[in-house]
């Protein structure tokens, strides 16, 4: 039950990533590296601000803080013209170190004794189970994050950087300014990165400066799993699924090292063989299917 | 309404691949003027098409618009006074979103407010209005994802996205030429109904003598960059596909 209501706290709060992986991922269909660098971002402002004594301060600060890394990203990708992939690098990079400085020139930061968004929450409501309640705030901040994400992508805004993704040409014809679309949407996405890193480490209680490695990887995995029960259908489902996703790799990932199936350190492998494993899916069967048809062919001139 | 003046653009210049897309090329488009383009490969008809919607700037020369130098002007901005079709049907839409979606995005370069509903229901229903005037169906399928659609079908979108926004000029690279003959019939049907209606001033680029000459009211050859001929009123009339294809053979034996 313990093992089942963590993991279900993990997934929503890491769910607010995978909607940042969601928007550069599919919706963008750019992958972008620099989720890595502002999860921790988030995590280091809003440790460091939930320690001053500022939770909430803290969590917008993630919010910002990460669109901003995004936007860096973005406009290195647009107006510079670096490849994407480097650009998330070298943000990545970059902020490894703007993210010790955030710390306090600190590798790790503990939250213990400082009230935060979720021993607020569970001091105000004395009667309830303190996992239920941490599980409404994660599920709050997620329905939050969900709603926004999903009206955004039905304004005419969201049409132009949903377009941009999916058809690069189109876009460069029209009269929209698809530089301003990649930035926003890399923003967006880090945003919501951000986010989820603030409120992870007010949940956890503490923050390390390596949180966010291999981040990206597990916001792609829980993408991936999402679609796996949903489809590839609408963004707002798309969303949902994502959620879902990162909900199940959690539960996944619980049970596996409950069960002794593989050990923790073996936990980012896992995840990047996941990825791997949906990813190379679709050449396997084109492989495989053409495989068959060769066959089939065969036993036809034979016969 | 467009004018290009000394228009030159040289590609790859001072290396051994030199290659001299438009050479000093003018040309002047009036109000309601549907011109057809023609020209060998290579002769610099769609480099002509990307100078003046702003893919690559002028080694010399400029384009004005409607009054407005556009030399020099971010393609995007020029997007809004010109409607641009792809020869390939899959390039003037995006796949993963439907025919209501695609609409709005071409529709909605007046506006303003970026925040606003992408489509809205008054919107909705003049798509409607205006699709099932092609008389294809595509009315009651606006929720669709436009990946689902034929080729003909989704030029037809595109052709109805390029124009909905009223532009002032449209430029079309070869847009029937990957349709099958009814559908390519059906679309030039479309796009002539559309020109006359809204009085644009267009240019189409084709292969097609036949087609070069029962469309428009001009009809200009390229070559080399430059224009070759340049027929309108008494003389197009006369003009033979039988005397326009002899002229591409010409070319050739020089
Ligand atoms: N972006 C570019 N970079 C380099 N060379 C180019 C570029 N665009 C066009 N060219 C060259 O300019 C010349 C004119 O090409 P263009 O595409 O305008 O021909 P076209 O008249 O449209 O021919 P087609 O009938 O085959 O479409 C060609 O030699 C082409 O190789
Ligand atoms: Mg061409």
């Amino acid at each position: 039950m313990v093992l089942f209501a963590g993991s279900l706290h993990l997934g929503l709060i890491y769910g607010l990533m995978a909607l940042g992986i969601y928007v550069t991922f599919r919706i963008l269909n750019t992958p972008d590296l620099t989720t890595d660098g502002s999860f921790t971002l988030g995590l280091a402002a809003s440790a460091s601000l939930t320690v001053l004594g500022m939770p909430g301060l803290g969590i917008v600060c993630g919010i910002l803080f990460g669109a901003l890394a995004g936007g860096v990203t973005g406009f290195l990708q647009t107006k510079m013209d670096i490849h994407p992939i480097l650009s998330g690098i070298l943000t990545m990079s970059a902020l490894y170190t703007v993210n010790l400085y955030v710390l306090g020139d600190r590798s790790n930061l503990s939250l213990l004794g400082s009230p935060h968004l979720f021993s607020a929450a569970v001091a105000s409501l004395p009667g309830v189970p303190r996992d239920v309640t941490r599980f409404f705030v994660a599920l709050l901040l997620c329905l939050v994050c969900f709603a926004f994400l999903a009206w955004f992508f039905g304004t005419h805004l969201g049409l132009c950087i949903r377009a941009t993704g999916d058809n690069d040409d189109m876009v460069r014809a029209s009269s929209i300014d698809v530089d301003a679309m990649r930035i926003i949407a890399t923003a967006l996405s880090n945003a919501c990165v951000g986010f989820s890193g603030a409120v992870a480490a007010q949940y956890q209680g503490y923050a390390d400066i390596s949180s966010g490695v291999g981040m990206m990887v597990v916001g792609l995995a829980s993408v991936i799993i999402g679609e796996v029960f949903f489809g590839r259908r609408s963004v707002t489902i798309g969303f949902v699924s994502a959620i879902c996703g990162s909900v199940v790799y959690r539960l996944i990932i619980a049970l596996a090292l409950k069960s002794n199936f593989f050990p923790a350190y073996a936990l980012k492998l896992v995840s990047a063989l996941i990825v791997i494993t949906a990813l190379s899916l679709p050449a396997l069967k084109g492989r495989l299917r053409l495989a068959s048809a060769r066959r089939e062919a065969r036993r036809h001139a034979r016969g | 309404m467009l004018v290009v003046e000394r228009a030159r653009k040289t590609f790859f210049k001072d290396t051994p691949n030199e290659r001299v897309a438009l050479d000093g090329l003018s040309l002047r488009l009036e109000e309601g003027e549907f011109l057809t383009l023609i020209g060998s490969n290579g002769a610099g008809k769609s480099t002509l098409f990307n100078a003046i919607t702003g893919g690559f700037l002028l080694d010399e020369g400029s384009i004005t618009l409607g009054g407005l130098d556009i030399t020099w002007l971010l393609p995007h901005k020029r997007a809004l006074m010109i409607g641009y079709l792809f020869q390939n049907p899959m390039k003037g839409t995006a796949p993963d979103m439907s025919i209501e979606e695609n609409l709005a995005l071409a529709y909605s370069r007046r506006k303003s407010w970026p925040l606003r509903r992408g489509v809205s229901k008054e919107d909705g229903s003049f798509f409607r209005d205006r699709l099932a005037r092609f008389e294809m169906g595509l009315e009651d399928r606006m929720k669709d994802k436009v990946g689902l659609l034929s080729g003909g079908q989704r030029q037809a979108l595109s052709l109805l996205m390029s124009t909905i926004a009223r532009p002032r000029l449209l430029l079309l690279d070869e847009h029937t030429a990957a349709l099958d003959p009814a559908a390519a019939k059906k679309i030039m049907r479309i796009t002539n109904d559309i020109v006359r209606e809204q009085r644009l001033a267009a240019m189409m680029i084709t292969h097609n003598a036949q087609q070069a000459l029962d469309f428009g009211t001009r009809t200009v050859m390229l070559e080399g960059g430059r224009i070759i001929l340049d027929i309108s009123g008494e003389e197009r009339e006369r003009m033979t596909v039988a005397r326009l294809v002899e002229h591409y053979s010409e070319l050739r034996v020089l």
